[in-house]
């Protein structure tokens, strides 16, 4: 049996089943509007598991699912190593969002991350603390600013509203997943020009750590039906 | 496979020279408290230390290295001057697979001591030389402080040497400046705009058009940091020659006395380099006088140049196998003793040797 994770609910789970449906396979939840069960149809041997979008990237580095479907951002913030751990076998062209850094709009003197960098070494001699970013997905953000060269900041972790922190002062600067920039806008942030740290999509990818002695079979077969190219080691 | 009894029975041999050589033993906590450590190195730190947390003490983090607490302890209530070994182990995450330890013991000796800072440099090194003899390890020695010195005497703006000074340990965003202030690398569109807008109004004009003002960062700072791009903007390119021999330096690596020839050569014109070169000649005299071949050591300019040691002056290297970390490393750390001091500050060097790959090296041979 392949098992494959499924956003457990909204427009994800609904986009998913649509990329599946147009290519002969499938999916749809089974029992009543609560249960947490689905079920494929159109190929043997695959078993639906409905999951949040979170854990999916858990799941698949455990091995506990073959393949899964979630935001690349979720996979390269949650799993170190990602590439080791599993294999993106398609990107779906659905559920795009980015991850940028945004500033005020008030900081009319940064637009770039090297404004930023200097205002948070200004920031830190005026105020005894590092320049403050709110945000959830510290790995992806973390990387991306060691790599530009930024000093002087530190990352606060941000749950949710993660665009009211810098008004509630408990953030100076936000690095935060938007697709149209509209909350940011309303709450008078603006994106760094050269601030996009990831474009995420829904991805359809492969555990690397799964079982494939039985499952292999069914993943070929499956692969064919929905027009994917296997990469090595599968 | 390299057993643990064997790793601390190196370990237990390399702190026992280090006993020998004078140095008083110290211990360090295993559990440290964070906020030191955060402050000082930043999320660099996050991203390598344990952090845990303690209900009553707060955020604690698994010792990652003995640097700090070694140079809190000396501050506190230490001898002056002083040298110091110690042993233990130390924790860093891994954020790849592969063979680099994520706990493991680290040996080391500091020396505490204003009196003749060369002298001290060339007795550390050929302390670790000695204790690494027999083993196929490449050394490599560097100084920072020449590169410092060149910063400070290059002839530009105060705010532009600070802003390289303060990156002298990022190599990528020093180069990226260096190529700005030099004038090789071209005005964003962004700033050029931003410019254009400052010229026509006042920075408090232009935050009051631009939206509400929210945050902890205050409208002062805003316009502050605007007069200075206008300022900035002003300011000449660092001439091209001066330029020229600053990316030179960073890219230099020589057997030592060759390189100290070649730095002589360049003092001419670049003068403020002078006491770094000085410096540098001392040091290799008091290299020779400890048996070390100058003429094949090597030397890059720009070894150790990164944010988790903030070395200052003299740096080493003793490197084995590609894919390992260095068997050891350090240098000195002047300026890390003023930050962590309180007001108070001691020229410091020192380093650490890992004795897992000094005992795999061993059982390999």
């Amino acid at each position: 049996m392949l098992k494959i994770g499924v956003p457990s609910k909204g427009r994800l789970m609904e986009k998913t089943f649509d990329w599946f449906g147009a290519r002969g396979v499938t999916m749809q939840r089974t029992g009543n509007e609560r249960e947490y069960s689905g079920a494929v149809d159109g190929i043997a041997g695959v078993e639906l598991v409905l999951l949040s979008a979170g854990e999916i990237p858990r799941e698949l580095a455990a091995g506990r699912i073959h393949l899964g479907v979630t935001g690349s951002d979720l996979v390269r913030d949650k799993l170190a190593d990602w590439e080791v751990q599993v294999a993106e076998l398609a990107p779906l062209g659905f559920g795009h969002a980015d991850l940028i850094i945004a500033v005020p709009d008030a900081w009319i003197d940064v637009d770039t991350l090297d404004d930023l960098d200097a205002a948070a070494g200004a920031f830190r001699a005026a105020h005894g603390f590092r320049l403050r970013i709110a945000t959830k997905y510290h790995r992806l953000v973390r990387e991306f600013l060691t790599a530009q060269g930024v000093a002087d900041y530190q990352l606060v972790d941000s749950q949710g509203a993660t665009e009211g922190t810098v008004k509630n002062l408990t953030a100076e600067a936000v690095a935060d997943i938007t697709s149209t920039g509209e909350t940011l806008r309303a709450n008078h942030l603006k994106i760094l020009s050269d601030g996009l740290v990831h474009q995420s999509q829904a991805t359809l990818y492969a555990a690397r750590a799964a079982d494939w002695s039985e499952a292999g079979a069914v993943l070929r077969a499956l692969a064919g039906r929905l027009g994917v190219k296997l990469p090595d080691g599968f | 496979m390299t057993t643990k009894p064997a790793i601390r029975a190196e370990a237990e041999r390399l702190y026992a020279a280090f006993l020998a050589a004078g140095a008083a033993p110290v211990e360090a906590d295993i559990l440290l408290p964070a906020d030191t450590m955060l402050d000082l190195y930043g999320e660099d730190i996050r991203a390598r230390a344990y952090v845990t947390h303690d209900p009553l003490r707060g955020e604690m983090m698994l010792r990652p290295d003995f640097t700090v607490p070694v140079v809190q302890a000396h501050m506190a209530h230490g001898a002056d001057p002083a040298r110091y070994a110690y042993m233990g182990e130390v924790f860093r995450k891994q954020d790849h697979l592969g063979p680099r330890a994520s706990e493991y013991l680290q040996v080391g000796f500091e020396v505490f001591d204003r009196a003749a800072p060369e002298a001290a440099d060339a007795e550390v090194f050929a302390l670790f030389s000695q204790a690494l003899q027999g083993l196929a390890l490449r050394a490599v020695t560097g100084d920072i402080g020449i590169l410092m010195a060149a910063v400070r005497g290059l002839d530009t703006t105060p705010r532009r040497k600070a802003a390289l000074l303060r990156h002298i340990w990022r190599p990528k965003r020093f180069r990226a400046l260096l190529d700005r202030f030099a004038g090789r690398a071209p005005m964003p569109p962004a700033r050029a705009q931003l410019l254009e807008r400052l010229a026509k109004g006042s920075p408090s004009e232009l935050i009051a058009q631009a939206a509400p003002l929210i945050g902890l960062r205050g409208e002062a700072e805003i316009a502050a940091r605007a007069s200075a791009l206008i300022e900035d903007a002003g300011a000449k390119p660092i001439a091209a020659p001066a330029a020229a021999l600053l990316y030179d330096l960073l890219g230099l690596q020589a057997p030592a006395q060759s390189a100290l020839e070649h730095l002589r050569g360049i003092t001419p014109l670049l003068p403020a380099i002078a006491p770094a070169v000085a410096r540098f000649a001392t040091r290799l005299e008091a290299l020779k006088a400890r048996g070390v071949d100058t003429a094949t050591l090597a030397f890059e300019a720009s070894l150790g140049r990164t944010t988790m040691e903030y070395y200052d002056g003299f740096t080493f290297a003793f490197i084995g196998p590609a894919d390992l970390p260095p068997v050891a490393s350090g240098g000195r750390y002047d300026a890390l003793t003023a930050v962590l001091g309180q007001g108070k500050s001691i020229p410091a060097v020192g380093g650490i040797i890992r004795p897992n790959l000094v005992a795999a090296l061993k059982g390999a041979a």
